[in-house]
């Protein structure tokens, strides 16, 4: 398959899936009748619950999904690891711990975007903790300070629960964690979509870099290559585009290491051109799954981040499986 | 104008010196072995010249800014790392942006014998077919200069005669290799230039027949060899240790 088609083909999946979104929700409306509504702003109530809960959920998966896709897939190539995901260098579980104080001190409650932004602060401490910690030193130097920035934003996290007075802000704090796209509007979008950006801004030029590594660190930096700021771009732009959409989010796993995983062979195994196809990868499988808590369970408020654990474990498993015995 | 001028170049590491003061100059059309026993610092030399350790003195590499180094030496590690299953092509292509129409990339392919594999991803390849491929990888990049730490490690008996021939093919058109080697006597044949390196001094520097004489073999290799001349070349073949 060229490269061309496979964008075209995940283009087409992502705008298909994008409508079906739209069309997914709790009230039954005739698809055209929806579609109407979303356009001309229809009458009543419809084209409310289309412009204002609908369409900002399905953009915001589109957008979830291309941040953990793109990120998943660049740190798979910084690290040179096909078992890297975005979450290595801990910057989801520091943007968690930031969420779930603001749920715990009742900062969440008192005005609505208050939960979001002590995520991103979150993810701006940790993403300082981590240059701090390796932004001179090597990879090894990377994966640890991820590691131990991990261990310390869940040991604080499980304290916060721990210590936590009110059954309901447990309660509340464990479901955050579950991550759902559920009950987000145009500010989520409005939050996020920026980080999301300069996030993607700052992967999508790495490419060369991390085709240059496969060689490895020596070969990559005798081709003129500045790993440095090489990692660097990788570290920022993965802490940008996680750390928004754990905020909008929650915590969403298996994208970012899934998504990169499935469609490297597509793409000839080249880091720089796997980038734009995990992207879209993203888009779409964040897209599949946000419809299918809606269908599966309706009323059940099903969590995106438990259904693509659910699903993408066994994926995961059946991938490891086929790999058996190859080197 | 030299390609390579090293001042005083030196490395300490753990508070031991590893290289010590070390002033070469290298011009364009040698090919340069670069031999010495475990441990005695072929690596550091050739780590520090680049610019990719710490050290003090000077290297003109490694004073040049990442992308002018990459255009003025190309540099062949010892570790032959593949991370992604990347068709033999693409692979060698990454010396050229990734331009797999590159001359350069084909005319590599075909110097190191790898051009029937060029479809294959490289990491089902066999060892020493990668090692020919990171070769190539390393030639596609199409500079005055090569570094090699040890290419020849690992290959059949024929790929590593030809690779010294086509280094040496290439000195002859005008480009200058370093390459690192433990093989003496493919070394005493095709290089124009040996570095001897011993507990981190370079001991010997010249054409192979005044550097390798019996007393530097002793002295340095803790070897007895038979040295002869046939087929228009030197012919070196370790016979026995012997105490240093």
């Amino acid at each position: 398959m060229t490269e061309r088609s496979l964008h075209i083909g995940l283009g087409l999946a992502l705008t298909g899936l994008l409508v079906a979104s739209l069309l997914t929700g709790v009230a039954e409306v005739a698809p055209l009748t929806a579609l109407k509504a979303l356009v001309t702003g229809g009458e009543g109530p419809l084209g409310l619950v289309m412009r204002e809960i609908r369409l900002p959920r399905a953009i915001l998966a589109v957008l979830v999904g291309a941040s953990l896709g793109l990120s998943g897939a660049a740190m798979q190539g910084l690290l040179r690891n096909p078992m890297a995901e975005p979450g290595v260098i801990g910057i989801s579980a520091a943007a968690a711990l930031g969420a779930v104080i603001a749920l715990q001190t009742g900062l969440a409650a008192s005005f609505a975007l208050a939960l979001p932004l002590a995520a991103l602060l979150g993810a701006l401490i940790g993403v300082a903790a981590i240059l701090f910690l390796a932004g001179r030193g090597g990879t090894l130097a990377l994966i640890l300070a991820g590691i131990a920035l991990s261990a310390l934003a869940s040991a604080l996290t499980s304290l916060v629960l721990n210590l936590s007075p009110n059954p309901f802000a447990a309660q509340d704090i464990v479901f955050w964690m579950m991550g759902s796209l559920a009950d987000c509007s145009f500010t989520h979008v409005a939050i996020a979509a920026p980080f999301m950006a300069l996030g993607g801004l700052l992967l999508a030029r790495t490419g060369r870099g991390l085709d240059a590594l496969t060689l490895g660190e020596e070969a990559a930096a005798s081709m003129g290559i500045d790993l440095t700021r090489l990692r660097l771009a990788v570290i920022l732009g993965t802490a940008a585009s996680v750390g928004a959409a754990t905020a909008v989010a929650g915590t969403v796993g298996f994208v970012g290491l899934v998504v990169p995983h499935l469609l490297r062979p597509l793409v000839g195994a080249s880091p720089a051109r796997l980038l734009p196809a995990a992207a879209l990868g993203g888009a779409v499988l964040v897209l599949i799954a946000d419809i299918a808590v809606r269908k599966v369970l309706p009323g059940q408020d099903l969590k995106l981040g438990v259904l693509m654990a659910l699903v993408g474990a066994p994926v995961f498993l059946n991938l490891i499986w086929r790999m058996r015995g190859q080197p | 104008m030299s390609l390579m001028q090293l001042d005083n170049l030196t490395v300490r590491r753990g508070g031991r010196v590893t290289l010590h003061p070390t002033s070469l100059r290298v011009e364009a059309g040698e090919f340069i072995g670069l031999i010495g026993p475990n441990g005695a610092g072929k690596s550091t030399l050739l780590h520090a010249a680049l610019g990719l350790i710490a050290a003090r003195g000077q290297s003109s590499l490694a004073q040049l800014s990442p992308r002018a180094r990459a255009r003025a030496a190309a540099w062949l590690p010892q570790q032959r790392e593949i991370a992604w299953g990347l068709r033999v092509a693409a692979l060698v292509a990454l010396a050229q942006d990734g331009r797999e129409d590159a001359p350069q990339v084909a005319a590599a392919l075909a110097r190191m014998d790898v051009a029937a594999l060029a479809q294959r991803p490289a990491t089902a390849l066999s060892g020493g077919e990668q090692a020919r491929v990171l070769i190539a990888r390393a030639l596609a990049q199409d500079t005055p200069l090569l570094l090699a730490d040890e290419p020849i490690a690992g290959l059949d008996p024929a790929h590593q005669i030809a690779c010294m021939a086509l280094f040496a093919r290439l000195a002859a058109e005008g480009r200058t290799v370093i390459a690192s080697a433990h093989d003496l006597g493919l070394a005493a044949r095709h290089c124009t230039r040996l570095w001897v390196l011993h507990q981190g001094r370079i001991v010997a520097d010249g054409p192979p027949r005044t550097v390798l004489t019996p007393a530097l073999l002793r002295e340095v290799f803790a070897i007895r060899c038979h040295l002869a001349e046939a087929e228009g070349g030197l012919i070196l073949q370790p016979l026995a240790g012997v105490a240093p």
